[in-house]
């Protein structure tokens, strides 16, 4: 069965092939049919590995078996982690094809199929990344997810707000990936080797008897800053709003819902395989550098999220505000916190993508994504406001949805002062998201103002007047359009209420981690509670700002926060070097001791 | 951010990467050191599947599945490009007027062409025995066919390179590097199996099995890779117009 | 000398770093990248490199008559070289764009995507 690993990056990069080929002549339609048809087919193949994931497998691609423990060839993990972020990555991509299935804005002419191209060379990018058990091969996929993100995310270049975001978030996620490869040439010239697992057996080899040094150091930050890029960790994290609010819906769609926690899931890959032994750098210390950043993460990102009157804007910060729940919960390197963590990122992702697909049916119906703009408008759209209401309260957490448990699960492994954030953040997000749907889709509260003194640079990043991404406005939302966020809603809900389900995912989770330990995963009495006190807090919130608004208005303080937020791709960059020197920091103590 | 707090940004986290690559540079192996375990092996594998370019042999027997991954990002680059540079909604097509050219730099382009397109498919073939391959050789194959620009005008290079052939000739090549991986596994061995062919004879063209085929597709894919991104930069320089220009 | 070579790549890959983050111009600050990536280049080689070895390549050598340098590396840098070409033409496809939607490339002047 582990001989079918390569095809899952495979068959969508080979479907993409073809339909480039091919698509000059194919009507668009055949060409949509045939993209849904090539990512169901690589979801069907995921699943059923899936199934066959206990216990977990290694392929060497090419038939290089290791000859007395040593192989020249390249290795993928196939167990249930890593089988499952693939099968997120290729049902999330299936909806999306879905979603903008015949509606989504004309292709270049003659193209029909370039933009499905790219959405399966997307997903094989993803999958590939996430079965990746040697360390170039992970780079060289990452570069792939990487380099179709900057395509996809520049797609409508009559907008110039798109061709900006698109720029700054290539020039920063490229050099994150320049430092990931810099960190793999120093652990290459220690180990001599590129395969995960042996790079860790080689620096415990190295380190015998005198611990970690600085090249290990040196490894792990460079290595981790191209991944925290990714997961958009703050001081990493610019990009990432900037790119999500000018992509096109289907594509903030995956951005968003699996290929930001891919950065996470690449963390807990790595320091699982590479640095997790005595020769790596020691749990205290990568504890330490990834709950600070996962806790300024989840703080900026709420915070930032809770201000913005852009909708697709908000849901970004939101999911930076998420991230950083997501980084904690690896950080604190417990079975039980990664249980509740991929728990939280498969329903997240169903949330998260179901919202970003609201916020496009109101972009395509209305031409606008501002909340003053909007206020009262979307009265119509009740099944719409419906689903986007639903998604808040799921994102703050209401039981028994998956977001619920897999926060709940969290909390508990977590413990202690970190219980806090994981409710504040998520209160705050679903309370930003509640307040759009009540002002938008029911009109409750005063009309927001417009700022009468002079126009700042903060508030033109409003969301109004923006192209539909459909070839014109639609009079009435398509149904394909309105199932999908339906779907996702049902499965996020489903990945918590099912019974058996997250025991299953725990399970996985913990044969495919390090730690040797099973953890029952399942709801108690004091998650639920914590889980309602999230809701009862988002709902409050999002009422008192929507009755109270000058209550609850952005304070003096919070300007020089969004301030930073400037735009400005050097910005960005110089914000990286400084979250590199932090994260070395954060890691010093066990190298020096 | 002011240039000048950007500035005191850049030295803080600079002066912390600073030292950082510094302190690991000191504990990295002497340069020049005798200790390369992956290496040394490659190159025993290489020896045995009788390809005589070590590094042919990494690239597309050893670690071909590298090789697919970068083939793609070349693949999806292109049709990022073909994408973010077509005609937007103001702009229109203006055929460029033809233009002089000086004899003797016409005399040398169209002199040179024909070596340099034969070069680069002489590198390309050769790629599994000496130094070069698929990539290098498409890249000096693609640059050939422009020197019809250099020599002649735009409209002479349009009609040396049918910008639409070679998109679909570049995803052709592309689905023949991923369809010989999936022979193997239709052959019962493993995805990109290097051992449904002979490996022929050491230091000959037909040596390494499946190597020179996937070299081959390789540089199919980059020569028209090649071509069709420097069309689509010609086309915004040359070609595209913007509405209210002119 | 033993470690000359890795803090040239060191220098190289921060000097980049710079040029980018101070960048008044994007076609500049594109280039700026591939300084960075340059350093890629120049580490992984000299991690590869062995002392009095040379390349890798059999067909004018006996196999074992001398000692060769290390082609993995050799293969990744070749890599890393496709990838850096690609990531660039996309880069400068973007701003393309940009100059002709904002009439700008001065990353200063951009006003779009604040707060």
């Amino acid at each position: 069965m582990h001989r079918l690993l390569p095809l899952l990056p495979a068959v969508p990069l080979l479907g993409a092939a073809l339909l480039v080929a091919g698509g000059r002549w194919l009507p668009r339609p055949l060409a949509e049919t045939f993209a849904c048809l090539v990512a169901a087919t690589t979801a069907a193949l995921a699943a059923l590995l899936l199934f066959h994931s206990t216990p977990p497998s290694a392929e060497w691609v090419g038939g290089w078996f290791p000859k007395g423990g040593e192989s020249v060839g390249i290795v993928m993990i196939g167990d249930g982690a890593s089988l499952g972020m693939a099968a997120l990555v290729s049902l999330l991509t299936l909806a999306a094809l879905a979603y903008s299935w015949h509606y989504f804005d004309e292709p270049p002419s003659g193209h029909a199929g370039s933009f499905p191209a790219l959405m399966l060379l997307f997903q094989g990018g993803m999958c590939g990344f996430a079965l990746a058990g040697d360390l170039f091969n992970a780079f060289v996929f990452f570069e792939l997810m990487s380099v179709v993100a900057y395509a996809l995310t520049g797609y409508r270049i009559d907008e110039a707000k798109a061709v900006q975001g698109a720029l700054g978030f290539a020039l920063v996620n490229s050099l994150g990936a320049y430092f990931m490869l810099m960190g793999i040439a120093l652990l290459y010239a220690r180990t001599g080797e590129l395969a995960m697992a042996k790079i860790g057996q080689g620096l415990d080899q190295a380190a015998a008897g005198h611990g970690p040094d600085a090249l290990v150091l040196a490894g792990f930050v460079l290595f981790l800053t191209g991944l925290l890029v990714k997961a958009a960790a703050v001081p990493f994290q610019f990009w990432l709003p900037d790119a999500h609010a000018v992509a096109p819906t289907p594509v903030c769609m995956l951005l968003s819902g699996v290929m930001v926690e891919l950065g996470v899931y690449g963390v807990w890959r790595v320091y699982g395989l590479v640095f997790s032994g005595p020769g790596g750098v020691p749990a205290a210390d990568a504890t330490r550098a990834l709950v600070v950043l996962g806790v300024l993460t989840a703080a900026v990102g709420s915070v930032m999220c809770w201000y913005q009157r852009h909708i697709k804007r908000l849901l970004a910060f939101s999911t930076i505000a998420h991230t950083g729940l997501f980084l904690v919960g690896v950080g604190v390197l417990k079975a039980q916190a990664d249980e509740g963590t991929a728990l939280y990122v498969l329903a997240h992702a169903g949330v998260k993508a179901a919202l970003f697909a609201c916020a496009g049916m109101l972009l395509d119906r209305y031409g606008s994504v501002d909340e003053f703009y909007l206020h009262g408008r979307a009265r119509k759209l009740r099944g719409v406001g419906i689903m986007f209401a639903v998604g808040a309260l799921a994102l703050a957490g209401l039981p028994p949805f998956g977001t619920g448990l897999g926060k709940a699960v969290s909390e508990e492994a977590v413990g202690g002062p970190l219980t806090v954030l994981y409710v504040a953040a998520s209160a705050l997000t679903g309370a930003a998201v509640l307040r759009v749907a009540a002002r938008v889709f029911l009109g409750l509260g005063p009309r927001p103002e417009e700022r009468d003194d002079e126009e700042r640079d903060e508030d033109k990043t409003s969301g109004s007047d923006e192209e539909p991404e459909t070839r014109q406005r639609l009079d009435h939302v398509p149904a394909t359009m309105r199932t999908v966020p339906a779907v996702l809603l049902t499965a996020a809900l489903a990945v918590g209420a099912v019974p058996g389900f997250a025991h299953a995912v725990g399970e996985r989770v913990d044969e495919a981690g390090a730690w040797g330990v099973f953890s029952a995963v399942h709801w108690t009495a004091h998650g639920v509670l914590l889980d309602l006190l999230s809701t009862a807090l988002a709902v409050g919130i999002a009422g008192v700002a929507v009755t109270r608004p000058r209550l609850l208005a952005a304070p003096g303080w919070a300007l020089p926060l969004r301030r930073l937020q400037s735009g400005h791709v050097g910005d960005y960059v110089a914000w990286l070097l400084v979250g590199v020197t932090l994260l070395g920091a954060l890691a010093l103590p066990g190298v020096l001791g | 951010m002011t240039r000048r707090a950007r500035l005191w940004l850049v030295l803080l986290g600079g002066a912390g990467l600073a030292a950082l690559l510094a302190a690991a540079c000191l504990r990295l192996p002497a340069f020049g050191g005798a200790r390369h375990p992956y290496g040394d092996r490659a190159v025993a594998a290489a020896l045995a599947r009788r390809t005589a370019n070590t590094i042919a042999s990494v690239n597309f027997d050893q670690r071909a599945f590298d090789t697919m991954g970068e083939m793609s990002i070349l693949f999806a680059a292109v049709l990022g490009c073909v994408v973010l540079l077509r005609q937007a909604r103001d702009e229109h097509r203006d055929p460029p007027r033809p233009a002089e050219v000086a004899a003797p730099v016409r005399r040398y382009a169209l002199l040179t062409l024909p070596v340099a397109l034969v070069t680069g498919l002489y590198v390309i073939a050769h790629g599994q025995l000496s130094p070069g391959g698929g990539f290098q050789g498409g890249v000096v194959a693609a640059t050939s066919l422009h020197l019809m620009y250099l020599g002649a005008d735009y409209a002479a290079l349009e009609r040396v390179r049918p910008v639409e052939a070679y998109e679909i000739t570049d995803a052709l090549s592309a689905s023949a590097y991923l369809v010989l991986g999936f022979a193997g596994v239709l052959a019962g061995a493993a995805f990109l199996a290097n051992t449904l062919l002979p490996l022929g004879t050491f230091n000959t063209l037909s040596s390494g099995g499946v190597v020179p085929l996937l070299n081959a597709a390789i540089g199919m894919e980059v020569a028209c890779a090649v071509v069709v991104l420097l069309a689509r930069f010609l086309d915004q320089a040359v070609e595209i117009e913007e509405e209210s220009g002119e | 000398m033993h470690v000359l070579p890795y803090l040239v790549a060191a220098y190289v890959f921060l000097i980049g770093c710079y040029g980018l983050a101070t960048s008044r111009n994007l076609i500049h600050a594109v280039g700026c990248l591939a300084v960075c990536q340059s350093a890629t280049y120049v580490l992984l080689l000299a991690v590869g490199y062995r002392d009095g070895a040379t390349a890798p390549v059999f067909s004018d050598i006996a196999p074992g008559s001398r000692p060769v340098v290390d082609p993995v590396v050799q293969a990744l840098t070749l890599t890393d070289v496709v990838v850096g070409a690609t990531v660039t033409a996309l880069l400068l496809a973007l701003t393309v764009q940009i100059s002709k939607r904002h009439g700008t490339v001065d990353p200063d002047e951009l006003r779009e995507l604040r707060g």
